[in-house]
């Protein structure tokens, strides 16, 4: 299946390679290169490229390609998916996904990167197993480890490969037992010019962190599990439970791991938290454009509007950008052309406001049309879908654990155009 | 060499680590010294690797691998790093593994220093040891070895490890990539290991499969209903490469679902799949389709996954039901696709590649979730053009404003290559859909007046397509276009003005002249496209207006003929001998006019997906639009299908450990024919193998265990059953068992008038097989009734010889009359029209391949047996009359119900006595609200005659509260209730005699019920005392030192409190009940219900 993984940095080097079958010259790559200059930016690098031999699968996340070459046919997003848990796991092991924690930690990566292929194809995965067989690095352990010249791999065999339930490791202890789960929604809209929705959708996610002693057997009901329309689960949750009373009933993995995923039927209507008065033009006389924001709240369920942000992509022609904020601060990125307004809380007795002229580079055409505003915000203790946790049970441990649920709603893709 | 790996076996690990460093110091030494200079830089590795401190040979490992990662070549350090290969640290350890797997290839001779270590690694006792020695041994690519590694690959195969087992079916891929000659022996493995019921190998193996013998198609049948039925618990991995295994298969051995009369293309497409049309012709005369179980099975087992978290998992699901569900289940898999377009960008682009082609053929798919497909302007480009893509390919009349105005956002995008495609595709709508075809054409004139330079381009080329199609009022467009032709700059926009020109010339006769007149004057700056256009515009109007356009034509034709393209002066030449006569042109002269003049047909705007379709969905080869290497061709249905048989397993009889159910032994009584009896069972096993998860695990595999089994002796007797019947309808056994029926049925009809009398049957069964059915699960609880002939014996008090021969030779006379009895009874009241659709007949063995198949463990907290064997009756739920049309019927099969432990089991058999077949029967609200069923999946259909058995899981809290609720179809609702007789409401419970007492001396005083009561004689022996009992309540047997003392012990399903049940027997045929039980209600009633047959005869 999965020949060879080559990691490549932004400016296109490879700084890591491994292989599961015989080696493949980097060579191979050159058709990525060739490909990532027709694309100009990295996005648009095509995930399939085919070469005369080869079959070149890649992902861009977090500034770094993670390439892999394929012989023969394979579901293309078995590899994709695959290429993404490698990232996963190694943001879980190392805090970030980034090229200097990968060089610092390049032993540890191959040790992960041998376990989870045999001979191309999956072996170990969950993050559970991984870890038993090998420890992720920490301060006190590095320390440890070259006072006493141990190493990070756990002289644990992989037991968790063999129970039913491989996502949780035997023999989890706790001193303070505690589950706290985390329901974020987010809002993906899009508001036309006239302040019209013209597609809006919540999409949620319950992220878990657990550390419980034992084999805790979890139980979690929702008041309104109506509005959930469709789903998707972490292997542990039965799928049973929920198929019969819509109750969550799972051995948690231990540590954090996404237990749902989720999408609110569309009969819902959505609420949008905030209004958008806009103005954004340019003259066709002289080299320059107006802008004028105002946000404002709609209904925020009687919270606050936090960490409220506003992107715009500007045209190629603008060339620089001369505007008060009433609140917040702004920032205009001359390269990528990129606006920033970072507002902050929103405080519905004084709207802010953004205001002031763009300069445009003289001689260039107007600008076709307007960009559009990329919004971004939080609501804390509120799922805007009205989705509520009733209970939380634990059975199978005698312990009395500590339990939360928090509930945070976010802007997913909230655009607005103009 | 040999005599190292003599002294290996002999000695321990050192003496293989000082072997190896003798060696490898001597001729790897040497070896190393040649290149020495190049590395100079890699010499103090060398001496680190041979010091002897463990630290620093792990930081010299460490640098190693950290060289192999950046791709340098360490080969030199073969030596050194080979004898550590036998380190006791294990991290040192894994990475000589990882030096070794890299470069024993280049280093052959060396890497076989190694291979003893994992030899004797193979033998560990330790399953991972075992596991890791094969999985490197493997990896090592030296052919010398190959014979080593079959053998360990045999070896492990046969491992009780399901760790090492998986090991070895990755390990057979590798050595098939290593010797492909090594095939057969291999395919032999390959064939145990499929066989595997872990679910740890399932995914392994079959990938194993796909890679050396994806055309054994045979390996699979007999595995193919146990790896449906694993699937769910094969890690996410193994679920998509046997998904895609099983979709192949599945195309082989099923025939099309896609029947006569479904409305499979809800476009324009006639015949997608070939195959399709051509079976139908086939199949109209032939009998309406049928699915084949085992598609069925697929299907089902498959839907879950749709809820995976894996993107490739969901994928690969989707791509199953499309090629394999019939159309109308196909629209499952829709929200679940839109929900991976939340994923990464990449997952995104081949979700929507997927979903362009599903959308093409079937709209309707997709066209709720429309808005799921808006561009946003961060997509990637790519991104983008697919939502686009898709966006065309839905539209209708009906949504088509919507999409316009949308469209006409993306077309003021600042990704100038996003708005042309947004152009084209403003192109495909108009022309799809004739409604809007003029708008379109409006707005796109509109964007002529654009300033890019692109998006004009691009509309002039949308345009020219469109008028094409109507060529007709369309002068003044033509004639716009005219005017901006000197601000075009774009080639393919000017060649295609000047295409419009030519071909509409006589719509425009003033203008095209003076086009041609500017193009002349620029003709040696234009582009080869545009130069060949004018050629053309030149000759077109030389033949309409050659007074204006003769000096003109003569001119560009000459430019034409001295140009550096030879394309232009090869199409010159040509246009003059065809359009300017002379004596040299022949024949074509003539026919230049309608050469260059026809009536061209307009082009047809499709998508770009439209031919991707015939690749299967989600792979590769779809992805890229052509064929990758080892892409295996999805075949087209089979017109008629393959022999169904080849899928059943033969069972091998396990060890009596479990005994058959009751439900199932009843069964055997009735007459049915054989295939009837299997087809009823066959719906039951499917619903338990459905259910089969996580939660049901260990009391449904021992439920489902006994199953297997009682079919196998079910199916054997009930031939046997009914070839007796025919024997014995004659002569003095005849009347015998004619006289021993007659009370017996007015007792049942007394009793209950609706009841059906199966008990007999099932009874006498047993004593025929020899081996009864009672439990002997888990403990020593009852006796089984084989020998329940020497009991009656034994039981009768000594003292009465002459009663003893009566009684001794009643019970067989008993034993032989039910037999009749129940084979009477069926013809009067056969429970359930036993017309099940054929379709349902899977092989009777499909049971035994969901043994033990679940790994987990979660065990249920009460201690319950087997039930012991019993009486099943079956009440009537709807009438066929009230019902119109469905009928139901119910029993409970007194087993432990899989959904929950709390819940009393409870079949139901639905019947469709109408003419018309019945859709989505389901079960709609119920009362008291709060009540707990476990309601049957929705039956999608039922045909008319058919009959269908489901299971239900009702949680009655230890009430006799009837439970009510509503049976729906999807026409009607009708309110059914489910009263329980007391005695269902339990579970027998095992116990030894000692126990009994102690808990009984626990329950006294208010908790005891006790009754006296006049026994009829015919129920004095024990053998007729639990079969009474055991027929009113499911309760367990205890042995009883006694033999005037019956003890019976079970528990309640809801709350699990023990019922105990005593019979002590007294003078002259009395004898004292005692039910000790903290439920007083429930007592006395069960009191009430065991005094009834006890004391009647």
């Amino acid at each position: 299946m999965i020949h060879s993984l080559f990691l490549i940095n932004h400016a296109g080097d490879i700084f890591l390679e491994k292989h599961w079958k015989s080696v493949i010259s980097r060579s191979v790559c050159d058709y990525f290169f060739e490909a990532k200059e027709k694309a100009v930016e990295p996005e648009n690098v095509p995930p399939v490229l085919q070469t005369p031999h080869h079959y070149l699968i890649s992902i861009y996340r977090d500034k770094l390609f993670f390439l892999s070459v394929v012989q023969t046919e394979v579901p293309p997003l078995f590899v994709i998916e695959f290429l993404h848990r490698v990232a996963d796991t190694i943001q879980d092991y190392f805090g970030e996904c980034s090229e200097s924690l990968i060089n610092d930690n390049v032993v540890t990566v191959y040790e992960l990167l041998e376990e989870m292929l045999d001979n191309g194809f999956p072996l170990a995965t969950e993050s559970n197993v991984l870890k038993e067989m090998i420890r992720p690095p920490t301060i006190l352990r590095s320390v440890v480890n070259t006072l006493t010249g141990s190493s990070n791999v756990g002289d644990k065999l992989p037991t968790g490969q063999l129970s039913s339930i491989p996502w949780r490791r035997a023999g989890v202890k706790y001193t303070n037992n505690e589950a706290y789960f985390d329901v974020i929604e987010e809002i993906d809209a899009i508001v036309d010019k006239s302040g019209m929705t013209v597609f809006a959708e919540i999409q949620g996610v319950i992220e878990a962190s657990v550390r419980l002693t034992g084999m805790p057997d979890l139980s979690m009901t929702f008041m309104n599990p109506s509005l959930l329309d469709d789903v998707s689960f972490h292997p542990c949750v039965r799928f049973k439970r929920w198929e019969s009373e819509r109750a969550l009933s799972f051995i948690p993995p231990d540590g954090n791991f996404t237990l749902m995923n989720y999408h609110v039927s569309s009969q819902n209507l959505v609420t949008i938290p905030v209004y958008v008065k806009q103005n954004i033009c340019f003259f066709e006389t002289g080299p320059c454009g107006r802008l004028d924001i105002t946000i404002g709240p709609k209904q925020t369920m009687g919270k606050t509007v936090e960490a409220l942000m506003v992107t715009i992509h500007m045209p190629k022609a603008v060339l620089s950008a001369n505007l008060t904020a009433t609140q917040g601060n702004y920032t205009y990125d001359l390269a990528t052309k990129v606006l920033v307004w970072d507002i902050g809380k929103l405080n519905p007795q004084k709207l802010p406001n953004l205001r002031g002229s763009l300069s445009l580079q003289s001689g260039a055409p107007k600008p076709e049309d307007n960009p559009s505003l990329n919004i971004d915000l939080k609501i804390q203790q509120v799922a805007i879908s009205g989705l509520k946790v009733s209970r939380l049970e634990m059975n199978g441990e005698k312990y009395k654990p500590f339990k939360g649920v928090k509930y945070l709603t976010k802007a997913g893709n909230f655009q607005v155009r103009t | 060499m040999s005599t190292i790996a003599l002294y290996n076996d002999q000695g321990g690990a050192e003496a293989a680590v000082e072997a190896g460093q003798e060696n490898s110091s001597s001729t790897g030494g040497a070896a190393f010294g040649l290149f020495s200079s190049d590395f100079k830089k890699n010499e103090d590795l060398k001496e680190m690797l041979e010091s002897n401190k463990e630290s620093l040979k792990l930081d010299a490992m460490k640098r190693v691998v950290g060289l192999i990662s950046k791709g340098k070549n360490a080969s030199e350090l073969f030596p050194a790093v080979v004898k550590n290969v036998a380190s006791k640290n294990i991290e040192l350890k894994k990475l000589v593994y990882v030096y070794l797997v890299r470069y024993a290839e280049e280093q052959q001779d060396l890497a076989l220093l190694s291979i003893s270590t994992f030899q004797r690694a193979l033998k560990d006792p330790n399953q991972f040891i075992r596991g890791s020695a094969l999985r490197v041994l493997s990896s090592i690519r030296v052919p010398i070895i190959v014979p080593i590694m079959m053998l360990a690959i045999k070896e492990a195969a046969a491992d009780l490890s399901p760790y090492v087992r998986k090991t070895s079916a990755h390990a057979i891929q590798k050595l098939y990539s290593l010797d492909p000659d090594q095939k057969e022996q291999l395919i032999e493995v390959i064939e145990k290991l499929l066989k595997d019921k872990s679910t740890l190998v399932a995914g392994s193996v079959v990938m194993a499969f796909e890679e050396v013998c994806p055309d054994r198609i045979d390996l699979i049948h007999k595995n193919y209903r146990k790896l449906c039925n694993l699937l769910v618990d094969v890690e996410e991995w193994g679920q998509v490469v046997i998904i895609s295994m099983l979709t192949r298969y599945a195309r082989t051995q099923f025939t099309s679902p896609w029947k006569e009369g479904a409305i499979f293309d809800e476009n324009n497409d006639k015949a997608f799949y070939d195959s399709d049309s051509e079976e139908k012709k086939d199949t109209t005369e032939a009998k309406p389709y049928i699915m084949d179980p085992d598609h069925r099975l697929l299907l089902r087992n498959t839907k879950p996954l749709l809820q995976s978290r894996n993107t490739a998992v969901v994928m690969c699901v989707a791509q199953l039901y499309w090629h394999l569900a019939p159309t109308q289940e196909v629209n499952i898999v829709t929200k679940s696709l839109v929900r991976l377009l939340r994923s990464h960008r990449e997952v995104q682009y081949i979700v929507l590649q997927n979903i362009a082609t599903m959308s093409i053929q079937r709209k309707g798919m997709f066209e709720p979730y429309m808005k799921s497909f808006y561009v946003r302007s961060t997509d990637a480009t790519h991104i983008k053009t697919l939502k686009l893509e898709i966006l065309t390919n839905l539209a209708n009349e009906a949504n088509i404003s919507t999409i316009l105005r949308e469209f006409q956002t993306y077309v003021k995008s600042q990704d100038k290559a996003f708005a042309a495609a947004t152009i084209q595709a403003i192109g495909r709508c108009a022309t799809n859909i004739t409604d809007v075809t003029d708008t379109c054409l409006s707005g796109l004139v509109l964007l002529l007046s654009n300033r890019d330079e692109t998006v004009v381009a691009e509309s002039v080329v949308v345009i020219k397509k469109l008028l094409q199609t109507q060529p007709t009022q369309h002068s003044e467009i033509i004639k716009h276009m005219a005017k901006l032709f000197d601000n075009i700059t774009v080639s393919m926009a000017r060649a295609s003005i000047l295409w419009l020109m030519g071909e509409y010339c006589d719509r425009v006769p003033k203008i095209a002249p003076d086009v041609l007149r500017k193009m002349a004057k620029t003709f040696t700056a234009e582009e080869d496209i545009v130069k060949l256009q004018t050629v053309n515009l030149a000759a077109k109007l030389y033949l309409t207006n050659s007074k204006q356009t003769k000096l003109l034509t003569q001119y560009i034709l000459n430019l034409g003929k001295y140009d550096q393209s030879y394309d232009i002066r090869d199409r010159t030449r040509f246009i003059r001998q065809l359009i300017v006569p002379n004596e040299k042109s022949g024949a074509l002269n003539k026919y230049a006019r309608r050469i260059l003049l026809a009536p061209k047909p307009a082009p047809v705007l499709e998508s770009s997906f439209k031919d991707r379709e015939r690749f299967q969905l989600g792979t590769l080869s779809h992805s890229l639009n052509t064929k990758a290497a080892g892409y295996q061709e999805l075949s087209d249905w089979p017109a008629v299908a393959p022999d169904q048989s080849v899928r059943n397993v033969e069972v091998i009889e396990p060890v009596q450990e479990w005994a058959p159910s009751v439900g199932k032994t009843k069964k055997s009584g009735k007459p049915k024919s054989a295939d009837k009896f299997y087809s009823d069972d066959e719906e039951e096993k499917e619903e338990e193998g459905s259910e089969s998860s996580k939660d049901s695990s260990s009391s449904s595999s021992s439920s489902e265990e006994s199953g297997s089994e009682s079919e196998e002796e079910s199916s054997e007797e009930s031939e046997k059953t009914s070839s007796d019947s025919g024997k014995s309808s004659s002569g003095s056994e005849k009347s015998s068992s004619e006289s021993e029926t007659e009370p017996k049925k007015k007792k049942k009809t007394k009793k209950a008038p609706q009841k059906k009398s199966k008990p007999p049957a099932a009874f006498s069964d047993s004593d025929e097989n020899g081996n009864g059915p009672v439990a002997q699960a888990s403990s020593s609880s009852a006796e089984s009734s084989s020998g329940s002939e020497t009991d009656s014996e034994d039981s009768d008090p000594p003292a009465t010889p002459q009663k003893k021969k009566d009684v001794k030779s009643k019970p067989k006379a008993e034993v032989k009359s039910k037999v009749e009895v129940s084979l009477l009874d069926l013809v009067d009241f056969s429970p359930a029209p036993t017309n099940a659709p054929k379709s349902s007949v899977i092989s009777s063995s499909l049971l035994s391949d969901l043994e033990g198949l679940s790994l987990s463990n979660i065990s249920s907290t009460m201690q319950v047996t087997t039930p012991s064997f019993g009486p099943v009756k079956t009440y009537e739920l709807l009438h066929h009359m009230t019902g119109k049309g469905l009928s139901a019927k119910y029993h409970f099969p007194r087993q432990p119900c899989l959904y929950e432990p709390s819940m009393v089991a409870v079949q139901v058999i639905l019947t469709n006595s109408s003419d018309h077949s019945l859709e989505e029967i389901h079960i709609g609200e119920r009362s008291p609200a709060g009540l707990n069923i476990h309601c049957f999946n929705t039956i999608e259909r039922l045909e008319p005659e058919a009959s269908v058995t489901v299971s239900m899981g009702i949680d009655f809290s230890d009430s006799t509260q009837a439970a009510n609720f509503q049976l729906c179809t999807k026409e009607d609702q009708f309110s059914v209730s489910i009263q329980p007789a007391v005695g269902e409401l339990l579970m027998p419970s095992s116990m030894t005699e000692q126990d009994y007492s102690k808990e009984q001396g626990k329950l006294l005083g208010m908790n005891e019920t006790s009754a006296t009561i006049t026994m009829a004689t015919a129920n004095t022996s024990s053998q007729a005392i639990s079969k009474q009992v055991l027929s009113v309540c499911n309760v367990g047997e205890v042995p009883s030192s006694q033999k005037s003392v019956h003890r019976f012990a079970g528990r309640t399903v809801s709350s699990g409190a023990l019922v105990l049940v005593c019979l002590e027997l007294k003078e002259s045929s009395t004898a004292l009940l005692t039910i000790n039980t903290e439920k007083s209600v429930m007592a006395s009633m069960l009191l009430r219900d065991l005094k009834q047959p006890l004391v009647q005869a």
